[in-house]
């Protein structure tokens, strides 16, 4: 059933990406800024975070997610270390995703030639 | 006057323009989201069968999501899957992976300090600073209300 | 001499003779509708070289040296290269011919370049400046990609309206005697911005310009579209061709079927995915020296009027919100005895 709810779930947010970008000419950049932005606002503002308890993956895993786990980390910082949180969270909370993303960008570029489309 | 005209003309741009397949786009972004999704599910159940709580059980899929794109894309597959899923490739974090790795690849040739070390940034760059600031307003507001 | 008719134009007195042309095409062009036109089609999009920049340069050599080979020329028979292309400070063709020892004007018209090359080599013979000329043009889809829009592997999808840039380097040598059809003369466009901003519809950019031009020249020559038997503009693609017959209809001008768009012709729209059509310096560049070339030696063609067309813009324009600004580039060429 978690499979379901997640491809369902994270299909329907994919869909709202793809409206955006045939509708109003938005590059993949801005759609990337976007949603993790909104993520974020919806994870302070806590509704992200039931949609993430119901569909998993499915929410976890698309952009949105990814700006609800700043909101979450802030937050969490701010319970532990007070003030000091609000510049310590988001970075925390990322720090694996976007470590992941840039080491691994090195080790392609060591390792494949760009590529034509 | 001339703006009159660039009006008029930006009309007849758009009835001679042809619209994007907003259908079929949206039905295999749809599909495409979806199994990343649903592939995303797998792996962070097999983390928690394993043992890790729910919050290291969704960190581990990110990463292993992340990486699988970034090599997907230094082999040149990331890229065709995106032409063929549109936002259904972007949308995941998959697609965040895919928008550090290709510049990276991209620019290698113009050295590895400001081709690669610079370049790499060039999408990311963005997300990562709307991000941390969008997490900073969040938090200011949340220390004062909390 | 040459006489200034019009507000625009040129008309030759000693034309000068298109002797020979070359052409060189990427991969993807090669499997084209007008790929038997082409001298070479390249196997491998890097042309043997390790950066899509550096490859443009090769291809733009190969290119250039074929011309003059093709003409019976050496290098130093030649007065003055006039070539252009797409990259930053026209790297792609000063490091292309930088070994040639060819005097040598290095010109930016974006894709109109060829036009514009052509219309200055022209110049160069009528005046005396020059007995030969070679005027060239280039463009690679895969550094365009890279300087103008996304890493190509970046996983986006192409608007419809879009335009695919063509890879390859057309060629032509002027020479003030010699056989073959003449350059009789040359509008020269200005530049028309309608407020477009869109870079994935560069078409509608660059039709009011192609539209403007056409209207002046003819009125500068005093003849009607039928005079032609083939009025070809550069790379408007399938949407910046309705524009321009739905612009010069409002004006009671219609250019039938003897208007073609080198963007359309040079991609099968159907199997190849380019969208809206090819688009670059190469892309009128090397219809003319493939297809329009070959046509006017056999005399399917006996009048052209070639009209390239350039979108003036750079990522930084575009960034600060510049509108996209068009030219086009009017060249006749003509089987005259």
């Amino acid at each position: 059933m978690d499979y379901i709810k997640a491809f369902v779930v994270g299909g329907i947010i994919c869909v709202i990406g793809q409206i955006l970008i045939d509708k109003t000419k938005l590059t993949s950049a801005r759609i990337l800024v976007l949603f993790v932005v909104l993520g974020c606002i919806l994870g302070g503002l806590g509704i992200y975070q039931p949609l993430v308890d119901f569909a998993g993956a499915g929410a976890s895993v698309p952009l949105p997610g990814f700006g609800n786990l700043l909101a979450k980390g802030v937050k969490q910082e701010i319970d532990q270390s007070g003030a000091l949180g609000i510049l310590t969270g988001g970075f925390k909370a990322s720090a694996a995703g976007i470590s992941a993303a840039i080491v691994s960008a090195f080790i392609m570029s060591l390792i494949f030639d760009p590529k034509e489309k | 006057m001339d703006k009159q005209k660039q009006q008029e003309y930006q009309k007849m741009v758009e009835r001679a323009s042809p619209n994007s397949p907003i259908f079929a786009d949206c039905l295999r972004a749809f599909l495409v989201g979806g199994i990343i999704c649903t592939i995303g599910q797998c792996i962070m159940n097999f983390c928690l069968s394993m043992g890790a709580d729910m919050e290291n059980a969704s960190t581990y899929t990110s990463v292993i999501l992340v990486v699988a794109a970034s090599i997907l894309t230094g082999l040149g597959w990331y890229g065709k899957l995106g032409k063929f899923a549109g936002a259904g490739s972007i949308v995941p974090i998959t697609g965040f992976s895919n928008s550090v790795t290709s510049p990276a690849v991209e620019f290698k040739k113009e050295g590895y300090v400001l081709g690669v070390g610079a370049k790499i940034f060039l999408i990311a760059g963005p997300v990562i600073l709307y991000g941390v600031i969008s997490s900073m307003l969040v938090g200011i507001v949340y220390y004062f209300v909390r | 001499m040459a006489v200034h008719i019009g507000k625009q134009s040129v008309k030759f007195d000693l034309c000068a003779v298109v002797t020979a042309t070359a052409s060189t095409v990427g991969t993807k062009e090669g499997e084209g509708p007008l790929k038997e036109y082409f001298d070479v089609v390249l196997k491998d999009n890097l042309a043997g070289k390790d950066s899509w920049e550096k490859a443009e340069s090769e291809i733009a050599r190969q290119n250039i040296s074929l011309a003059i080979k093709k003409a019976g020329l050496k290098n130093e028979d030649v007065d003055y290269i006039i070539t252009g292309d797409l990259l930053n400070q026209c790297c792609g063709s000063t490091f292309g011919i930088r070994d040639m020892g060819i005097p040598y004007f290095g010109v930016f018209g974006a894709c109109s370049t060829m036009g514009e090359a052509m219309a200055l080599g022209a110049l160069l013979v009528d005046g005396g400046g020059a007995k030969r000329v070679v005027a060239a043009a280039s463009s690679h889809f895969c550094s365009a990609e890279k300087q103008f829009r996304f890493p190509l592997e970046l996983g986006t999808q192409r608007p419809q309206t879009a335009t695919w840039t063509v890879t390859g380097d057309g060629a032509a040598v002027l020479e003030r005697k010699g056989k073959g059809p003449k350059i009789t003369g040359i509008t020269t466009g200005k530049i028309v911005d309608m407020g477009i901003t869109d870079g994935n519809n560069m078409g509608a950019a660059m039709a009011p310009a192609a539209a403007d031009l056409i209207e002046r020249h003819l009125k500068d020559f005093g003849v009607a579209p039928d005079y032609y038997d083939v009025i070809a503009t550069g790379d408007l693609g399938y949407v910046g061709r309705s524009l321009v017959c739905e612009m010069l209809e409002q004006k009671g001008i219609t250019l039938g079927d003897r208007y073609i768009d080198c963007g359309i012709e040079i991609f099968d729209r159907e199997t190849q995915d380019t969208h809206s059509g090819g688009s670059g310096c190469a892309c009128s560049a090397v219809t003319f020296a493939g297809m329009l070339y070959s046509k006017l030696k056999s005399g399917e063609i006996n009048r052209l009027l070639f009209i390239p067309t350039g979108a003036l813009m750079s990522p930084t324009s575009l960034g600060q919100g510049e509108s996209i600004a068009g030219i086009a580039h009017g060249v006749v060429i003509e089987n005259v005895r």
